[in-house]
């Protein structure tokens, strides 16, 4: 590991001021911000990320989740997964947010990851965390040893011909399907950055893996209130029990009424670049009876724009039997 | 270090085991020495003109920074590189060895220590983010005379083979006590697997947990 300064924030706004020196924001960053140290402190022992200034959040008042005026939910910077994972609101209102979040890593981990850091996880491309291979993410225009390399895990939606990795993370997946809001508060004020948004695609920049710029301090996540009726659930398929990233993961957040889907939100993990929204899929399921073969349509609708490589083809169909299974026990009589 | 003797000396009395007068620790390091004095000559003749010439850079860095950890209940003040992981300064600086290096990259568990009694992965924590914060090592959960209920349990149970991964498993236990756990063997499990045991000892790991848990349910309803 490279030798770094370590500070801790007395407040946001010298946090702010402090990173918002760095040429470049967050990710791969000289200036960093450091809230579990989960992802940053595995990838600083691997010189992946090398920053000079490492800046300690932990301690500034980002650790609230409240319910809001309109019934939906605030979650700051700094909660812990497990502590999001286990709320009683969001157990009630959110379950795939709680499932998506006890989907992941371990215990103790999930005691350590915070929200924040949770959004900009980095991916666990194998050949990203070596720096000894080419990597356009970690080392632009170095070249991808993923796509003509061991790609068995790694994305078929979004990708490019610079970087096919994987957006590694369930509780954004969970996150897409419920419409969260990344609030962010920077050197240029405060904004609201929907979760669609916030994660770029790859194309010819891998290395610029969200909108964030230098000095952005993400300070909490607004989640919209529960559509009435509705319900949801988190789907992940692994090649272990427990504790392993997905190799394709559901989230779906859907309401029946009168028989037919009035409303489907859906998310796809495991497949995608960035945690993958699919309007395709609503749109198929949308006013469409909650039956197997609607499901199929949507998944097929959902996987439509996949460009497998040599070793991750099966992901095609298995996250679309996924999707199709989510659907199933999302909609099956309570 | 004042305190550093103190422990050391409490440390190597806590762990003696079978090699007469000596711990597992100073029996290795011995055969260590032994190793090198017998097959190295050369080396160490090289070794020792180099320290003459030219002194070994001082291991501390110049970025080092003060820091006052709280490790089961007692304080030490000390000044370590920020790149220290709360791990290593356990282990290096405390001399508290009970906590495992096993990945060091959060995979395995074998470093599992509480903060604030919350379990988590020592080796993917700076030490020096961790002032004012109640840290536990297994040191400081339960004694040789005076067991903690979930080691007694590993005992009872037979829960382990080598023995390495095993302070991880306990200090996982002893904060899954107090999580919202289901009662079955599969809920154990889920909550357990960020804790891997190569020898596969896991059956009996489940065993002991579980009958923790059934003890402390049926003191409740007595």
């Amino acid at each position: 590991m490279k030798t770094f300064t370590l500070t801790r924030a007395g407040d946001s706004a010298q946090a702010i001021a402090t990173a918002a020196k760095a040429s470049t924001a967050q990710q791969g960053a000289e200036i960093r911000f450091i809230g579990g140290g989960t992802t940053l402190i595995d990838l600083m022992k691997l010189n992946v990320e090398q920053p000079k200034t490492v800046i300690d959040i932990n301690r500034l008042p980002l650790d609230k989740i409240e319910s809001l005026p309109d019934g939906g939910l605030t979650i700051g910077a700094v909660v812990r997964n497990s502590d999001l994972a286990y709320h009683p609101l969001v157990r009630k209102n959110y379950a795939v947010l709680s499932e998506a979040i006890l989907s992941g890593a371990s215990a103790q981990l999930r005691n350590m990851a915070t929200t924040a850091g949770n959004l900009l996880q980095r991916t666990r491309c194998m050949y990203f965390r070596a720096t000894d291979m080419p990597c356009n993410k970690r080392e632009p225009g170095s070249g991808c040893a993923a796509i003509t390399g061991v790609n068995r895990s790694l994305a078929i939606l979004g990708t490019s011909e610079h970087c096919i990795a994987t957006n590694p993370s369930d509780m954004n997946v969970a996150m897409a399907a419920l419409e969260a809001t990344i609030h962010v508060r920077g050197a240029k004020g405060e904004r609201s950055i929907p979760i669609a948004d916030f994660h770029l695609l790859p194309g010819n920049t891998p290395q610029r893996e969200t909108v964030l710029e230098p000095g952005d301090l993400i300070t909490h996540v607004t989640l919209p209130p529960p559509p009435p009726g509705s319900r949801s659930l988190y789907l992940k398929l692994r090649d272990r029990a427990s504790y392993e990233f997905a190799l394709a993961s559901a989230a779906v957040v859907i309401t029946v009424a009168d028989a037919k889907i009035a409303r489907a939100r859906i998310a796809l993990g495991g497949v995608g670049t960035k945690p993958w929204r699919s309007t395709e899929a609503e749109g198929e399921l949308t006013g469409q009876p909650a039956t197997q073969a609607v499901f199929q349509k949507a998944a097929d609708a959902a996987l439509r724009g996949a460009k497998p490589e040599s070793e991750n083809g099966f992901k095609v169909e298995l996250a679309k039997r996924c999707l199709v299974h989510a659907l199933k026990l999302a909609t099956q009589p309570a | 270090m004042p305190d550093e003797d103190a422990s050391n000396e409490k440390h190597d009395r806590e762990n003696r085991l079978v090699f007469g007068q000596s711990t597992r620790r100073t029996f290795l390091s011995r055969l260590g020495m032994a190793g090198l004095l017998t097959s190295a000559g050369p080396v160490t003749t090289a070794f020792a003109q180099r320290s003459v010439k030219e002194p070994l850079p001082s291991p501390i860095s110049k970025d080092a920074v003060p820091v006052t950890l709280t490790v089961n209940g007692k304080k030490h003040d000390l000044r370590i590189d920020p790149r220290t992981t709360l791990l290593d300064c356990l282990r290096e600086h405390l001399h508290l060895t009970g906590s495992k290096k096993g990945c060091d990259h959060g995979q395995c568990g074998a470093c599992t220590v509480h903060i604030n009694g919350r379990r988590v992965n020592s080796c993917l924590c700076f030490a020096a983010m961790h002032e004012g914060e109640e840290i536990t090592t297994l040191e400081g959960i339960g004694q040789p005379e005076n067991l903690h209920p979930v080691q007694a349990a590993f005992v009872a149970c037979d829960a382990y083979q080598c023995g390495y991964c095993t302070s991880g498993q306990i200090m996982s236990a002893v904060a899954l006590l107090k999580e919202p756990c289901g009662p079955e063997d599969a809920d154990v499990k889920e909550l357990m697997s960020g804790n891997i045991c190569r020898c596969g000892a896991y059956p009996n790991i489940v065993a002991a947990i579980q009958s923790v848990r059934q003890n402390a349910k049926t003191q409740k309803a007595g």
